[in-house]
């Protein structure tokens, strides 16, 4: 395939996911409720391709999008393109089904190595319906590439073999100079993704199979993945909060307690139509009776 | 296991020698490398070879697991001090490493940190590998991803723990992807089941359900976990560990990524989850800009952000502060919580608060119930007079 002969060559892994926030659980049986809550392109993929085309636009080159998954998952690419992505591939097989991210990792460097080389290999931080944030540097380590991950900002040299970008740390950044072809997984705060409004115009998602890419089988699907879910359920209340009832509480209290499935409940007072002044007066109180009061003071 | 050098490919450029972080490479008299006793397959050189001449055989270390023993525990470490979530993995290790029968070990890594030898020692660990070198004072990726699978290859854990801290979420799936392991990610529980395996349990979609994950197959089972939901032990300064220590040699050439300055935010976007007090805002807040009154409030109180998903997915706030089912677990001394209704996938973040305070609107909002002291009311009225309030003490 030709590539762009100048300019940087961006390549975007992204994925379609079920909108998580619209999701419910069966109150009865306590499964998932997946039916008719709609698909989406995964938010932070769509900061990803945004980042992506952004590059081209001050740089030139070329904006490449892949997915694996289901067939229906062309919606998703195709809605890349819509934001301006130049190409879009789909790998999509049998073969894929029930891999873990070690099998999706390897499925997408395979694909990347097949789709020709490429300057810089960019990812939405995690996927909101597993949260792992794994691809991105299992795609890297399979490919040999340096990463860094929590970026919320770009920066490509001049010269194009480095870029500067910002990691994202707890409570703070790293600026981080990293040679390119490297991998990049980004952050929601490094961009406002545009709306899908561009015509497609003749581009279309191309699908590929685990032949046209080379795969080795034994490292695919649930073959090739590593962990296994054993088993779903809702989110139960932490079972320690039943054991730490405290024994002092009345009876009736820990009875409670136990029955409410260890939802930790507090007795507190509930200030309800009172005045400002009292209501100050009140939290005043509180933080002093709880030993709090030196909160706030240098 | 084993490492194959195809001399048709080599053209004796000599990296390979270069990156080695264990000297295991030596050269031939026509230039050629040789593999020698002290490589642990760390993978450094496989990486960083141009012609692909060597190639690293793991498929078969996977056959006989009951080879893979004990527990390990990375310990996250910044400027030589602890964070608090590796502290908690040693507490939970040592419960599993229990259960199993076998030791706990913590993996300490960075520079001039033989001081953190005994503290973990302290806090449970049977014993302590330190490895050290200036490149790897502070974090990167390909420093210590080399330095970790070296010892994962020649010590061969049954189990290993990450903190799932911004490091953690780098470092341990790229270490998972070279040794050819699974990996689960942002585990809230782990136990080890009849047969000895490790159930990692961990939310998913949202937070919406919660999924029990073994890797039946290969060692060792990594895992990230979640800081604030484990427990660490009370330090027993009587209790020693067995210590050992290695120098290793990074050629900082081969490390690709390169921090050129490292910024920290005002105290109130400090880690969440070590913060001793934090104002948290939700959707009740209104909109973007009523979300300087969480910011006054914190000010005021001396504490850190957070925020809840809705405030985050309606992009007030970075994913950063958002505290709950996916997204931190806290423990201050006081959480007030503003414009919050209190889901229960926003409860289980803050479960170990010790006391909250609610502010809200809605008299039936379930915060209510879990709040040690609740004020009903509009919280842009109120949020200024709890200000003032601090302001005149």
């Amino acid at each position: 395939m030709p590539l762009s002969t100048e300019g940087l060559d961006v390549l975007v892994c992204i994925k379609q996911v079920p909108d998580v926030t619209e999701m419910k659980i069966d109150p009865e049986t306590h499964t998932l409720l997946r039916e008719g809550v709609p698909s989406i392109v995964n938010p932070f993929d769509e900061h990803a391709v945004e980042a992506a085309v952004r590059i081209r636009e001050a740089l030139g080159g070329k904006v490449t999008v892949i997915s694996m998954g289901p067939p229906q998952a062309e919606e998703a690419l195709r809605q890349c393109l819509q934001m301006g992505a130049d190409e879009a591939f789909l790998i999509s097989d049998r073969a894929l089904v029930g891999s873990d991210t070690i099998a999706t990792s390897y499925c997408l460097s395979r694909a990347i190595a097949t789709i020709g080389k490429c300057d810089l290999i960019l990812c939405g931080q995690q996927a909101i319906d597993g949260d792992t944030a794994q691809v991105g540097p299992g795609i890297a380590e399979n490919l040999s590439l340096p990463q860094v991950t929590c970026v919320s900002s770009i920066e490509v040299q001049d010269n194009r073999k480095k870029a500067i970008v910002r990691r994202e740390i707890e409570g703070g950044y790293e600026v981080v100079e990293c040679s390119l072809p490297a991998v990049f997984t980004v952050t929601k705060s490094i961009n406002s993704p545009r709306p899908p409004a561009t015509e497609i115009r003749g581009r279309q998602v191309r699908r590929l199979g685990v032949l046209d890419i080379n795969c080795d089988p034994e490292r695919i699907g649930l073959k090739g993945s590593k962990t296994w879910v054993m088993d779903m359920f809702p989110p139960k209340p932490n079972r320690r909060g039943v054991n730490a009832i405290e024994s002092t509480l009345p009876a009736a209290e820990r009875i409670r307690l136990l029955i409410s499935g260890g939802l930790r409940e507090r007795k507190g007072d509930i200030l309800t139509g009172c005045s400002l002044e009292q209501v100050a007066a009140q939290w005043v109180n509180h933080l002093a009776n709880w030993g709090l009061s030196r909160v706030g003071t240098p | 296991m084993s490492i194959f050098v195809d001399y048709t490919k080599c053209t004796t450029c000599g990296i390979c020698g270069r990156v080695c972080p264990f000297g295991a490479v030596a050269k031939r008299e026509d230039g050629r490398p040789v593999i020698g006793d002290t490589c642990t397959l760390c993978g450094a050189c496989e990486n960083a070879c141009p012609t692909k001449a060597i190639v690293i055989d793991r498929q078969d270390a996977q056959v006989d697991l009951s080879c893979y023993r004990d527990v390990w525990v990375f310990v996250e470490q910044r400027d030589g001090e602890i964070k608090r979530v590796s502290l908690e993995m040693l507490g939970e290790g040592k419960r599993l490493a229990d259960k199993l029968g076998q030791k706990l070990t913590a993996v300490i890594v960075g520079c001039e940190v033989s001081h953190l030898g005994p503290l973990v020692g302290q806090y449970g660990a049977d014993t302590a590998y330190i490895l050290q070198s200036k490149h790897l004072a502070s974090y990167t990726t390909d420093g210590y991803s080399n330095a970790i699978t070296g010892l994962i290859t020649t010590r061969r854990p049954s189990v290993f723990l990450f903190g799932a801290t911004s490091t953690g979420r780098d470092l341990a799936p790229r270490v998972a992807t070279r040794v050819g392991t699974g990996i689960t990610a942002d585990c809230t529980e782990l136990d080890v089941d009849r047969n000895g395996q490790l159930v990692q349990t961990r939310p998913a979609f949202g937070g919406n359900i919660m999924a029990s994950i073994l890797c039946p197959n290969t060692r060792p089972q990594i895992a990230t976990v979640r800081p604030g939901v484990m427990k660490a032990l009370s330090p027993d300064p009587s209790r020693a560990c067995r210590i050992e220590s290695w120098d290793i040699k990074i050629d900082p050439r081969m490390v690709r990524t390169k921090i050129i300055e490292t910024v920290k935010l005002a105290s109130a976007f400090r880690d969440l989850t070590e913060a001793n007090t934090i104002v948290a805002g939700g959707i009740g807040v209104g909109n973007a800009d009523n979300w300087i009154l969480i910011e006054r409030l914190a000010k005021a109180l001396g504490a850190s952000i957070g925020a809840t998903r809705k405030v985050v997915d309606a992009g007030w706030q970075p994913h950063e502060l958002q505290i709950g089912q996916t997204g931190k677990t806290v423990s201050p001394q006081l959480y007030v919580a503003c414009g919050i209704s209190g889901a229960i996938q926003h409860e289980i973040g803050i479960r170990e608060a010790a006391k909250v305070i609610a502010i809200n609107n809605d008299p039936n909002a379930p915060i209510f119930k879990i709040a040690d002291l609740g004020i009903v009311g509009d919280l842009c009225e109120i949020v200024p007079a709890l200000v003032q309030a601090l302001e005149e003490r």
